[in-house]
């Protein structure tokens, strides 16, 4: 298939259509509470949850022999939810500090699991239950069975997420000072998880329990690059989540054997690595910009002073000075004549023979300005 | 224990420990409505527990508190509190007036938005610590100095009777001090009630009524003029502090 055969295909071809609209589902909801997990510096929370959702998948088959998505949805949920309270627990009744905690309850749940999905890769009916799909993702076999699921489970998170909207910005912003209001901070915390949860689940068939924490923690990161407002991180979050999503399933979906999880990541990580690099006031390219600007506005700002301080000495402002006695009073003196140039080219300056300058009217007007709003520092 | 509704904050018996050691040990303090008290002691004299012990943050081994004679929980909405403001991350994604507004989440309880009244709440309280120009900022664009004020202003709308504020002066500049101290007199002249850790020493006389001196025990808690006496400094600092003393308590000066 071609390019422009699956963007047709979107709307004229049922599998292509199931595909992408169910990566768009995970993309949205994982990007929306993503921003909350990143925010709380609970990146790492992510990647436990879908790592301890594994063994949920392969008991729920292997106890019901079911391969319903909301049997096989629900395990992982639950075995998700009791590894994230596992780690909570650990980390408050002990002094085992959260990396750590997360660290070794995701080792544990995930050794599980493993052992559990090798088990079951050996019984008969293995072949059929197609659970490895779990493992690094695999978009070509959403049914829309599964789309329904994962649409149900990723609208109620979305609606409960918008619901305590209020609450969950206390929490992620400062949770002492809700409890002091007499808010129940550690139940909201317990519901924020949840919906957490139901976020990773819904991905774990596409995106696999492997890779399932960057469609957490990438899109959120991406979307603070662009806003300083917790409504459009979201808003933005969901929308490169979506974009990320469903590029990355059809990618995979047009390739014969390429997983659809790792193919997802590789599309997210470049709309990271666009935003940590291009976007306003966060991105590198921006203060790299920024920083030679006032680099240079600097030394223009000296040489101009300099020329109007050598004016000073003389009756008139036309008297023309060396470019050796300009340097000589300049800190940087090797960059002085490429500065002259710009000046030169602003029109604060003119050279009547080479190697010779003198400020022009324009130029000390400038020069003037700049020095009495300087005056107070110098 | 004596229960009067005069007395903005009692605390009887409060006692904390962490594992083994104490942090806490028997505090009993009465605090009568309408005054500024300031709380100090030494690094780890349990300032900062005391006020989180009182607002449930932490739990306490044993002990009471009353708020207007009765129990925290009941009286929520008579306590405003203003943390550290090192306690919370400034690069969180809002502005200066969504910060301001959540003083207003109390009030408002679950699930319901704030409306325009606690807009204007919030944007009188901002004017009120000289901060309206800066509602729209994003908060990590803030100075140390205007951090505090925000935090105060947070408080300021929850509109309550008696105040908490953990260090409302570290690190802010002269000129934040002044306005802030201005506040905390304002809110005393409306019968208020401030309970604030302090530092500065010097300042303890020029800018409280009340003081308590803490060192894992109560030392001393009264009026400043009776108990910031040299005496109880040193009970309280471990001798570790030069005094200019001069023969009124009241006009005792401490350098640390």
């Amino acid at each position: 298939m071609t390019l422009v055969e699956v963007l047709q295909g979107l709307f004229t071809d049922y599998t292509i259509r199931t595909v992408a609209l169910g990566s768009a589902t995970l993309g949205i909801v994982s990007g929306a509470l993503g921003c909350f997990a990143v925010l709380r510096r609970q990146s790492l929370l992510g990647d436990a949850i879908s790592h301890t959702a594994l063994p949920g998948v392969a008991l729920a088959f292997l106890l019901t022999g079911s391969r319903l998505p909301l049997v096989l949805l629900a395990g992982a949920a639950l075995s998700g939810w009791l590894g994230t309270l596992t780690v909570m627990a650990v980390v408050r009744r002990s002094r085992i500090k959260t990396d750590s905690a997360l660290g070794m309850v995701l080792a544990v749940f995930f050794g599980f699991g493993l052992v559990l999905m090798t088990y079951v890769q050996r019984t008969p009916e293995a072949g059929k239950a197609g659970l490895d799909k779990f493992l690094f993702g695999q978009a070509s076999t959403l049914m829309s069975a599964d789309v329904w699921t994962m649409g149900v489970i990723g609208a109620i998170a979305l609606a409960l997420l918008f619901l305590f909207w209020k609450e969950f910005k206390l929490l992620a912003f400062d949770q002492e000072f809700g409890t002091s209001m007499g808010f129940p901070m550690r139940v909201i915390d317990i519901l924020l998880t949840t919906l957490l949860v139901a976020a990773i689940v819904i991905g774990l068939q596409t995106v696999g329990v492997v890779l399932m924490s960057a469609m957490v923690v990438a899109p959120a990161a991406a979307a603070r690059q662009w806003t300083d407002r917790l409504g459009l991180m979201l808003v933005l979050s969901s929308v490169f989540g979506a974009v990320a999503g469903v590029s990355g399933a059809l990618l995979s979906s047009l390739t014969e054997r390429l997983p659809t999880g790792p193919t997802i990541v590789l599309c997210v990580s470049a709309i990271v690595l666009i935003s940590l690099l291009f976007a306003p006031n966060r991105g590198l390219v921006y203060n790299w910009l920024r920083s030679f600007r006032q680099k240079r506005d600097l030394a223009l700002d000296a040489v101009l002073l300099d020329l109007l301080e050598l004016a000073g000495q003389h009756e008139s402002l036309r008297h023309p000075h060396t470019v050796a006695t300009l340097q000589s009073m300049n800190g940087r003196p090797r960059g002085v004549p490429r500065t002259l140039d710009e000046l030169k080219r602003l029109g604060w300056a003119e050279a009547p023979a080479p190697g010779l300058w003198h400020l022009t009217d324009k130029g000390e007007s400038k020069a003037t300005r700049r020095f009495s709003e300087l005056g107070s520092v110098r | 224990m004596t229960l009067s509704p005069d007395n903005a904050l009692e605390v009887r018996d409060l006692t904390m420990a962490y594992r083994d050691k104490p942090v806490l040990w028997d505090i009993d303090l009465t605090v009568p409505k309408g005054i500024l008290m300031a709380i100090v002691g030494p690094n780890g004299a349990g300032k900062t527990t005391l006020i989180k012990a009182i607002l449930s943050l932490h739990k306490p081994a044993a002990g009471q508190v009353r708020i207007f004679g009765k129990a925290y929980e009941r009286q929520r909405r008579l306590v405003g509190y203003v943390p550290q403001r090192g306690s919370v991350d400034w690069d969180f994604p809002t502005s200066v007036l969504d910060v301001v507004m959540m003083g207003r989440y109390g009030s408002l309880g679950w699930l319901k938005r704030p409306g325009r009244s606690d807009r204007q709440l919030a944007m009188e309280a901002l004017e009120k610590v000289a901060m309206d120009r800066f509602a729209p900022r994003q908060i990590s664009q803030l100075s140390g100095g205007q951090q505090q004020r925000v935090f105060l202003a947070r408080a300021l709308v929850q509109q309550a009777d008696l105040y908490f504020m953990d260090e409302p002066f570290q690190g802010v500049d002269a000129k934040t001090e002044r306005a802030i101290i201005d506040i905390l007199k304002e809110l005393r002249s409306t019968g208020k009630t401030v309970v604030a850790v302090h530092h500065d020493l010097q300042t303890v006389p020029e800018y409280f009524d009340w003081v308590t001196l803490l060192n894992v025990r109560c030392i001393a808690s009264g009026p400043v003029s009776d108990v910031f006496t040299e005496k109880n400094l040193r009970t309280a600092y471990g001798g570790r502090v030069a005094f200019k003393s001069q023969s009124a308590a009241s006009d005792t000066t401490a350098e640390v």
